[in-house]
């Protein structure tokens, strides 16, 4: 199973709630994926500055003197804020690789969940109440994210096995389905010299688009060539700096509902996870067509393009 | 009329109280409120009742249906009167995926669109869509009757058996072994009592009729065991 929930706020009244309102979406999925849950929020930027969203399973030692170190390491301003097993490290843009090389030589319990400007990702096993809980989920404000419960089928339930999973710069995947040629998917990127950390299907998937456009396809174009390329079942959200994204497999056995009004679009993999949502009673709802991928972007209009 | 909570009182309670509903109640009448997306509201009923769910409703709502008239004031999620055996359901606003699924009998009226699967194993239901319907409609439908007043998806019908499908907009493509068919007097009739049935003020003259050309494996009697 698993579940999708989506938000991309029109109205900018709306964003300091916008964690809150996700978080009531997150939980009513519990049903679809009691085993882990994550979310991907689009929140502030600091001009000329990134962001690094970290995870430890041991937050207390690997976090105690990292933001000391890491201002010795790198040139400019430094900052940590620490939310239970996360860390979100702002560092000047020009520092990304630089402090991502640091991270993975000295610090091997430390793992980068995101990079961007504006994104942030936070995942963890256990009921998505309490995983909203433990990161403070209600209290986020941001213009849109996206959130996911899983329910594990193709590989162990981890943090790591979690979604969302960082695509590239300010971007994400989350799935509902399984894929079924991920592993020889998996040999193929590895020869690319793709890094690949789990046995995860989805890693695979957001490895893929990751891929494909370090090749140079767009985002659009990475998700309708994953249509041929990817076997299997599947519902994909994907966050991008300015909106969201969503493209079904022809099959469309996993279920999706969108809602839209003039305040917000939202996506659920049920009608469940909308029934809250200010206004919904006159939104306009309705079911995203098989193999057609959907963007929804604060620069540009919506569109719709059969693939 | 009894009027029930399902956000107060909850799922159980609530079909346990429709079950609970003998031939000659006198509770005949009943409006759920507050469904907000909950999956099996009013499953597996046996009683001439009628059931107005005012919103919309999640999985598998009125499936397995008897007698029972179950009318949704808003959309349906998948599978709803799934296996129906007799009576009416009433979507008024779209269905998700496979409405009426593997229906024996009874009416389902969709006023919105049908999603995919819509009708698939059909097995002696009529289901009446005033809109579209998705891809893989009548997917091994075996008996009963689709009417479609509007378009349908990819690969309709596809290993038909004698269900009848009418759709008076465009196919966008049928499955294998469906055919179209000639549009006889006799057919003409049964579409005038659905659409009468379903509400639809379409006439039959603007259908056009899909069936099964039997030329698959199960349709050969060398192939029987």
């Amino acid at each position: 199973m698993c579940g999708i929930v989506g938000l991309f706020l029109k109205d900018p009244s709306l964003e300091p709630r916008l964690g809150d309102m996700l978080t009531d979406m997150l939980i009513t999925m519990t049903d679809r994926g009691p085993d882990s849950a994550g979310i991907a929020i689009y929140g502030d930027q600091t001009a000329g500055a990134a962001k690094l969203t970290v995870q430890s399973d041991t937050p207390d030692s690997d976090f105690a003197t990292l933001e000391d170190d890491l201002r010795r390491a790198v040139t400019g301003t430094v900052s940590m804020t620490v939310a239970d097993t996360h860390a979100v490290l702002t560092i000047p843009n020009d520092y990304v690789a630089a402090t991502r090389g640091y991270l993975k030589n000295t610090c091997p319990g430390v793992r980068v969940m995101s990079h961007g400007e504006t994104l942030e990702i936070y995942k963890e096993v256990g009921l998505p109440r309490d995983v909203a809980a433990r990161f403070d989920l209600r209290g986020m404000s941001g213009t849109h994210g996206i959130g996911h419960t899983r329910m594990a089928t193709e590989s162990a339930v981890t943090t790591m096995g979690a979604h969302p999973f960082n695509t590239g710069s300010d971007q994400c995947l989350v799935h509902n389905g399984s894929l079924s040629n991920h592993n020889s998917l998996r040999r193929k990127l590895r020869r690319n010299g793709v890094h690949i950390e789990t046995e995860n299907d989805t890693e695979v998937g957001a490895a893929y688009l990751t891929w494909r456009m370090q090749n140079g396809a767009t985002l659009g174009e990475a998700l309708e060539s994953s249509l041929n390329d990817l076997d299997g079942f599947f519902t994909f959200v994907v966050g991008t700096k300015d909106g969201f994204g969503v493209v079904r497999d022809p099959i469309a056995c996993k279920p999706a509902v969108m809602a839209e009004t003039e305040s917000y679009v939202a996506f659920g993999s049920e009608y469940r996870a909308l029934v809250n949502l200010p206004g919904i009673e006159v939104a306009r709802v309705w079911e995203p067509e098989p193999a057609t991928v959907y963007f929804w972007s604060y620069d540009t209009p919506p569109t719709a393009k059969a693939a | 009329m009894q009027t029930f909570d399902l956000e107060a009182e909850g799922l159980r309670a609530l079909n346990a109280s429709l079950h609970a509903q003998a031939a000659d109640t006198n509770q005949t009448v009943w409006e759920i409120v507050n469904p907000k997306g909950s999956h099996a509201i009013a499953v597996g009923l046996d009683a001439p009742i009628e059931v107005n769910v005012k919103g919309s409703t999640g999985y598998y709502c009125a499936g397995m249906n008897k007698q029972a008239t179950v009318h949704v004031h808003g959309s349906a999620g998948p599978g709803v009167a799934e296996n129906m055996m007799s009576g009416m359901v009433v979507i008024d606003g779209d269905a998700s995926q496979y409405a009426g699924a593997t229906g024996h009998g009874g009416t389902l009226v969709i006023k919105g669109n049908a999603s995919s699967r819509c009708g698939i194993s059909m097995k002696g239901i009529d289901i009446i869509v005033h809109g579209n319907i998705g891809h893989m409609s009548a997917f091994m439908a075996q008996s009963g009757n689709l009417v479609v007043c509007g378009d349908a998806g990819d690969a309709l019908g596809d290993s038909l058996y004698e269900a009848r499908l009418f759709v008076r907009g465009s196919v966008k493509s049928l499955g294998a072994d469906c055919i179209e068919k000639e549009m006889r007097p006799e057919h003409l009739e049964i579409l005038a009592d659905l659409l009468a049935r379903g509400g639809c003020d379409a006439k039959p003259e603007e259908f056009r009729r899909y069936g099964s050309a039997r030329k698959l494996y199960t349709f050969n009697i060398d192939n029987a065991y």
